[in-house]
Parts: C-alpha cells; sequence; structure tokens
C-alpha cells in the first residue's frame, strides 16, 4: 500500500524546474550576459586603442603638463611639473568651490527660506520671486549670464566700485583684504588649533553647572574662551600683518584677488543652490506642527529658547536629507566652471585629454575624483544625520 | 421696537485694502521698516529691467528667430517642423477638449504663445503658420469636446512622437536632416522627450532590479544607480561624446544629438530608479501577499497591482527630476551641440550684435522658464487631480 503512493522527496524534483537551481542559473545567465557585453566593448576599444595608435596605461600622467593654469592654490610650474600633479591642482581648485559655495549656498537659502515665512507680504513674495526664477532656468545660462554679463562688464581696474571695508569689484574680479602671514603664522596656528580641544573640555565641564546662564550659554561661553586663547596668542607672536588692496597699474597689489572666473562660478552656483535650499528650508520649517511650537510657549520656553531648544531641531530633521542632496549637486555641478573658464578638475582634466588623447584613463580618473568627493560630503552628513534623527523607542 | 444688540462694525483701520495693509506690511515696526526696504528693493530693480527691456536693441533676438527655433535645419524643409506644430496644436487643443484640467492650462499656455507670435513681426508666411496652428488648436478642442475621443486620443499622442519624428529626421521620399542638423528650441525639446522616454523604462527597470530577489542582479543596479548618480552629468555627455564610437565596431557611427540622447537617458534612469524605489517602498506588503493570494505570479504583481500604485504616488518627484533634465539640455553646448545658449553665444558674435549678450540670455532663460514653470505648474494641479497624499 504504502508502494503506491510517491515518496515526497527533493531528488524526484527534475534540476529544470527547482526554484532553487533556476534562480543561480538565472543569475548566471545574467552575468554572463553583462560580461558578454562589457567585453565585447572592451574588445572594441582595445581594437580602437590599436587604430588610432594608444594603448590602456596610466603612464602619461609622469610627463610634464606644459600647459599654463590661471589661479593655483599651491606653486605649479608646467615646465616640470606632471599631468598628475595638474590633476591634483584641479582638485584643489573644485575643492574651493564646493566648501565656499556650500557655506553661502547655505546661508543665502537659510535667509531666503525664513523670508518665504515671513508675514510680511512683500518679503514673502520677493523670495517667492527669487526662488521661482533661479529654480526655473538652467544653471548653464545663469553662468554665462553672470560671467559674461556681470562680472566681464564691470569697469576695469582703474574705475573700479569701491565698496566699504576696502572691497574692489572691477572685470579683473573681487579684490578682498586679505593677511600676509609672518613666521610665527605656523605657531599661531598650532596654538590655535590645541585651543579646540581645550574649548571642548570646557565645554563639557560647563555642562555640569546648573546654573542656567553658564549651562544653557555653555557653546558661547566655550567658544569665547576658544576666541580669548587665540586672540591672545594674536597679541603675542603678531603672526599676520594685514593687506590691504590698492589699484597698481593695470591690476590690484595687495590683499586676495578672486578670478572673474571664480567669482562667477561662485555665484552662480551660490544662488541656484540657494533658490533649492530655500525652499527645503521653508518645508521643513512648515512640518514643525503648530501645537508644538504653541506647547513650548505654553511650558514657559522664551521665543529664542523655543526656537533652539523645539523648532531648530525637529526642522533641521527634515532638512537634513534634501539638503545633503543639494550639496551633492552643488559639488557635482561645480564641474560646470568649464563654461566661463575656471581651472577646476574637469577643465583641467578635459586640457589633459586634449593633448595626450589619452580619453579613457582620463575619464575615469575624474569619475573617480567626483564620485570620492560625492561619497566624502554624504558622509559627512550622514553623521550629522545620525547626530539629529529621531531615536526611537 | 428691536432689542436686538446694536452690533459695532469692525474698525475700519481692521478690513479692506488698508487692513490688509496693516495686517501683512505694517504690523510691527520693524515689519514697516522691512516693508520700505523691500518696496525701494522691489523699485531699483523693476526699474532697471524695464529699462533694459525698453531701451534695449531686440534686433538680436528677432533677426535670429530661425536660429533659436530649429539651428540650423534647412530652410527649405523648415515645414517639417511647421507640420508638426501643427499636429501638436490640434492634438493639445483636442486633450482640452476631452480633459480639461491640466490639458486645458497647457492648451492656453500653447494658444497664448501661438498669438504673442503671431503678433510679433514676423514674415507674412510665418503669421499664416502661427494663425494655421491657432485654428487648429481651436478646431481640435471643438472635436475633442463634443466627441470625447478618449482612448482614441491617447493612441493618437503615443503615435505622434515617432510620426512627428520620422517626418523631422527624413524617411521614404523627403530628404534626411541628420540631427546634427538640428538646434535650438527644436533640439532642446526633441533631447529631452526623448530622454524622458527613454529614461522612464529604463530607471524603472533599474528600481525593480534593485528590488530583486537575485543577488546578482542587485548588485548591478546598485552598482548602477549609484555610480551614476555620483558623477556629474557633463562627465557622462563627454564620456558618450568622446568614448562611444571607441566602443563601438568601427562601422557603427552614432550622431553626435543620439549619443547626448544616450547620455541624458542613462543618467537620469539612475534618478528616476530612485525616485521609483521611494515610491515601491511605500506600497504595503499586504499588497503584493494579496496579489499573490489571488493568483498572480511575481510578474503579473508588480504590473497590475504594485507599479500604478507606487507610480502615482511618485508624480510629483518624477516631474522635478524631468524638469532638471529639461534645464539640463543645456549642457550639450558644452560638448559643442548647437542648443539654444550655443546659438545665443554665436548670435552675440555676429560683427553687427557684438556685445548683445544680455538680450539673448534674458530670451532663452526666458523660454526654459516658461516651459519649466508651466511643468511644475501641471505637475501641482495634476497631483490635485489624482489626489496624491492624500489618502
Amino acid at each position: 500500500m504504502n508502494s503506491s503512493l510517491p515518496a515526497p522527496s527533493a531528488a524526484r524534483v527534475p534540476f529544470y524546474r527547482d526554484i532553487r537551481v533556476l534562480r543561480i542559473l538565472a543569475q548566471i545567465a545574467f552575468v554572463a550576459g553583462v560580461l558578454l557585453v562589457g567585453w565585447f566593448l572592451w574588445n572594441n576599444m582595445v581594437s580602437g586603442l590599436a587604430r588610432i595608435g594608444g594603448t590602456f596605461s596610466f603612464d602619461f600622467l609622469d610627463n610634464a603638463a606644459s600647459f599654463a593654469l590661471s589661479e593655483t592654490s599651491l606653486p605649479y610650474d608646467p615646465a616640470t611639473d606632471s599631468y598628475l600633479y595638474a590633476f591634483f591642482i584641479g582638485i584643489l581648485n573644485t575643492l574651493r568651490v564646493i566648501i565656499v559655495g556650500i557655506v553661502f549656498a547655505s546661508l543665502l537659502g537659510l535667509l531666503a527660506g525664513i523670508a518665504r515665512l515671513s508675514t510680511n507680504w512683500l518679503i514673502s513674495k520677493i523670495a517667492q520671486v527669487y526662488v521661482e526664477i533661479f529654480r526655473n532656468t538652467p544653471l548653464l545660462i545663469q553662468l554665462f549670464f553672470w560671467y559674461f554679463v556681470g562680472i566681464l562688464k564691470l569697469p576695469r581696474v582703474r574705475d573700479s566700485i569701491e565698496l566699504p571695508g576696502s572691497i574692489y569689484l572691477s572685470n579683473r574680479g573681487l579684490a578682498l583684504p586679505w593677511f600676509t602671514p609672518t613666521d610665527t603664522f605656523v605657531l599661531w596656528l598650532v596654538i590655535a588649533g590645541v585651543s579646540i580641544p581645550f574649548a571642548y573640555l570646557v565645554y563639557r565641564l560647563l555642562g555640569r553647572v546648573r546654573a542656567p546662564l553658564i549651562y544653557e550659554w555653555r557653546g558661547g561661553w566655550a567658544f569665547l574662551v576658544w576666541l580669548a586663547l587665540a586672540l591672545v596668542a594674536a597679541v603675542v607672536l603678531d603672526p599676520f600683518l594685514p593687506s590691504i588692496p590698492e589699484i597698481r597699474g593695470f591690476n590690484f597689489g595687495g590683499g586676495i584677488t578672486l578670478s572673474p572666473e571664480y567669482a562667477a562660478l561662485l555665484l552662480g552656483l551660490v544662488v541656484y543652490t540657494g533658490a533649492f535650499i530655500a525652499e527645503i528650508v521653508r518645508a521643513g520649517i512648515q512640518a514643525v506642527p503648530r501645537g508644538v511650537v504653541e506647547a513650548a510657549r505654553a511650558l514657559g520656553l522664551s521665543y529664542i529658547q523655543t526656537l533652539r531648544l523645539v523648532v531648530l531641531p525637529l526642522a533641521l530633521r527634515v532638512i537634513i536629507p534634501p539638503l545633503t542632496n543639494q550639496y551633492l549637486n552643488l559639488a557635482k555641478n561645480s564641474s560646470l566652471a568649464i563654461a566661463v573658464g575656471y581651472a577646476d578638475l574637469f577643465y583641467i582634466s578635459n586640457t589633459i585629454f586634449n593633448q595626450t588623447g589619452q580619453t579613457l584613463q582620463v575619464i575615469l580618473m575624474i569619475m573617480a575624483a567626483y564620485l570620492v568627493i560625492s561619497l566624502v560630503l554624504s558622509a559627512i552628513m550622514n553623521l550629522v544625520n545620525s547626530r539629529l534623527k529621531l531615536v526611537e523607542r | 421696537m428691536s432689542f436686538a444688540p446694536e452690533t459695532l462694525k469692525p474698525p475700519a483701520a481692521s478690513v479692506g485694502v488698508v487692513g490688509w495693509l496693516r495686517q501683512n506690511l505694517f504690523s510691527t515696526w520693524y515689519n514697516s521698516l522691512l516693508t520700505v526696504i523691500a518696496l525701494l528693493v522691489i523699485y531699483v530693480l523693476v526699474s532697471g529691467l524695464w529699462n533694459f527691456v525698453t531701451t534695449a536693441d531686440w534686433s538680436i533676438v528677432t533677426a535670429n528667430m530661425r536660429l533659436f527655433m530649429v539651428g540650423p535645419y534647412p530652410v527649405e524643409q523648415t515645414w517639417r517642423v511647421e507640420t508638426s506644430v501643427l499636429v501638436f496644436s490640434f492634438l493639445v487643443g483636442a486633450s482640452w477638449g476631452v480633459w480639461q484640467g491640466v490639458a486645458r492650462s497647457a492648451a492656453l499656455l500653447l494658444a497664448s504663445i501661438l498669438i504673442a507670435a503671431a503678433v510679433l513681426p514676423v514674415s507674412e508666411s510665418e503669421r499664416f503658420w502661427f494663425i494655421g496652428a491657432l485654428v487648429l488648436l481651436f478646431a481640435g478642442f471643438a472635436v475633442g469636446h463634443f466627441t470625447k475621443p478618449r482612448r482614441l486620443l491617447v493612441w493618437l499622442w503615443l503615435l505622434s512622437l515617432p510620426v512627428v519624428g520620422l517626418l523631422l529626421y527624413g524617411v521614404g521620399g523627403i530628404p534626411r536632416v541628420p540631427t546634427d542638423q538640428w538646434g535650438g528650441l527644436l533640439l532642446t525639446l526633441t533631447l529631452a522627450i526623448v530622454g524622458i522616454a527613454a529614461s522612464f523604462p529604463l530607471g524603472v527597470l533599474l528600481a525593480v532590479g534593485r528590488q530583486s530577489a537575485y543577488p546578482a542582479i542587485r548588485a548591478f543596479c546598485i552598482g548602477y544607480i549609484e555610480l551614476v548618480r555620483g558623477v556629474p552629468l557633463i562627465t557622462v555627455l563627454f564620456m558618450l561624446q568622446i568614448i562611444m564610437p571607441l566602443f563601438l565596431p568601427q562601422e557603427i557611427t552614432v550622431e553626435r544629438a543620439v549619443r547626448a540622447m544616450v547620455a541624458f537617458a542613462l543618467f537620469t534612469a539612475a534618478y528616476v530608479a530612485e525616485i521609483v524605489r521611494g515610491g515601491l517602498q511605500s506600497i504595503p506588503r499586504g499588497q503584493s501577499e494579496a496579489a499573490q493570494a489571488l493568483g498572480l505570479n511575481s510578474a503579473l504583481t508588480l504590473l497590475l497591482v504594485i507599479l500604478p500604485q507606487a507610480l502615482r504616488a511618485t508624480i510629483p518627484a518624477m516631474v522635478g527630476q524631468f524638469i532638471s533634465l529639461f534645464k539640463d539640455t543645456s549642457l550639450v553646448a558644452i560638448v559643442g551641440l548647437l542648443e539654444l545658449a550655443r546659438i545665443a553665444n554665436a548670435a552675440a558674435n555676429q560683427p553687427e550684435f557684438l556685445g548683445n549678450l544680455a538680450q539673448v540670455y534674458v530670451f532663452i532663460a526666458a523660454i526654459y522658464f516658461i516651459l519649466a514653470y508651466s511643468m511644475s505648474y501641471g505637475s501641482r494641479r495634476l497631483e490635485k487631480t489624482l489626489g496624491v497624499g492624500e489618502r
């Protein structure tokens, strides 16, 4: 009797109907397909390269770059320095735009976002018009506009516009007061650096004091301690001399001059990204329920306390993730520097591959560089986010 | 005799115009200060703009209008572009008649652009075309309004894109106009439409692949999405312009504009995939379990149950992405295609218009603004109609 029933056993299922086997087969087929396409492309590339007489190697990076760069953060000599070093200069120039751009775009976005929520109808409308205009036109055209119509149309150096604080605007860019380091500058930097952990210690110690004036403003007190240390060190060591820009012939002497290209790129990125950040800030603040704010006020928190302890932490949770995206966009959009001729990573790489013809290698290097920049940026923002996010119980 | 207590009217200072002004502009001393400053700023900006618009020489725009619209598209073949405009005018009009809503706004926008174009100083034959398009738009409305051919209209829209594409490119008896000769707004719109149409299915596939139960497929999709999202669009565009010929067999050559389309599709697909993934994650597990319990296999579950709900939730983000694709088409100017921005620079290099850059930039920025703003307006309307986020 028993023998008439088939025994349930996995061995009876033929392998081509076994879902586990099929799954593995499907994946093998997929990987094989991807590899096949990759092999086809690679083959074409090798034969294509052979046709134009090139090979896939990174040796060319050691050759002398032999092209001049208009602005460099480190000393650079085209006759002796290599392509790799030029590429590195490009990365530094890109970082210079990204970091400064993120700071100013955040400030502008915060300002416009708050203005958008103002009870003053006119202010709110101005902010709205700003946001709509700059969000709905391409960044490239804005950059062209700032560069060709804005900065290059400014008066010549001799007739430059002087703003209060010895700031000069001209078609050679923006001249700002800066400083010249003296011999003791490095020592001062070290002292200022060492003071940071000390100030943090002060912050932690003040956290134990229960007097409201000390406890609540412990961040401010700690900052004051750091500032005092740095200032005392500055007075004692005299680490830098102020340097005020002045017109000398056809150019500026002293101070620091931002090139028209850098100024246009920075302005374009800041105004464009600021419009997006404004909308994010507005959405974040509006996401805080009214009742929460009212409850905080009912508990006796002052307006500033409500903002600092209740509204801001709640709003930031909503703001940080899209803000991260905007920072990443700003970093990636900085590659449009090529439109105004600012020597950033992409611009310099473009010159390198025009000179050497090693297109594939250079493009791989560009992509790798931007990927690393993006990953580092999003890692930093994720760290901020994890500090702020809701702790669920 | 009436004992009803006398109701006092609210004080004149808190209603009407005065009340509104007090409440919204002069509620506190610092608000009043802000209002005054804002008025000054507005005065400076508006008077500056007005001065610029009225005193600037706009002949650079009117003289180069053809270049801005179609680029170097052969003059004797322009009727093909004009015919395409007629076709789309009719379809937009018919959609207005059938669906109202967003289609109505689109039709009114198109109508006002056509009227503006017909009023502007253009040649007689061009004015004839604009008026023809306007007439067809209203004819379409009448047809759509009285017959309501819903299904047919959807098919017509789907059919119109390839048909118009073939008409513009040239097939059969009519001479071929390779995409290298397309330019201006024509190229911008073509790049945007092809980019959207190609990146959407690709993005959905990538998103589904990212959720796949097969680790190999999942890894591939994640790798692709994260790689593409980490690099700037301009590098992808350059890569395809320069490297695609290298990767393909020698016999195959791809037109430059087509390479740009491929770049847009591949780039935007990664972003679409992330948006769709958000939509997929918002669908509760119960939906797919219920579909399986009803006997649907996993492909049908996805197609009939999950995707329709997921995609509906992603409309706002998706439109935002497509707007940004539309704006990003300007980047092809950097890789040498005759897009609006490049034509603007070329026009300002003509000896008679040397340095008239501000006018051309304002003009093309206005084109981009009108189209991008209407897209976001349309998406907001669509969201309301479909009730996204209200369930």
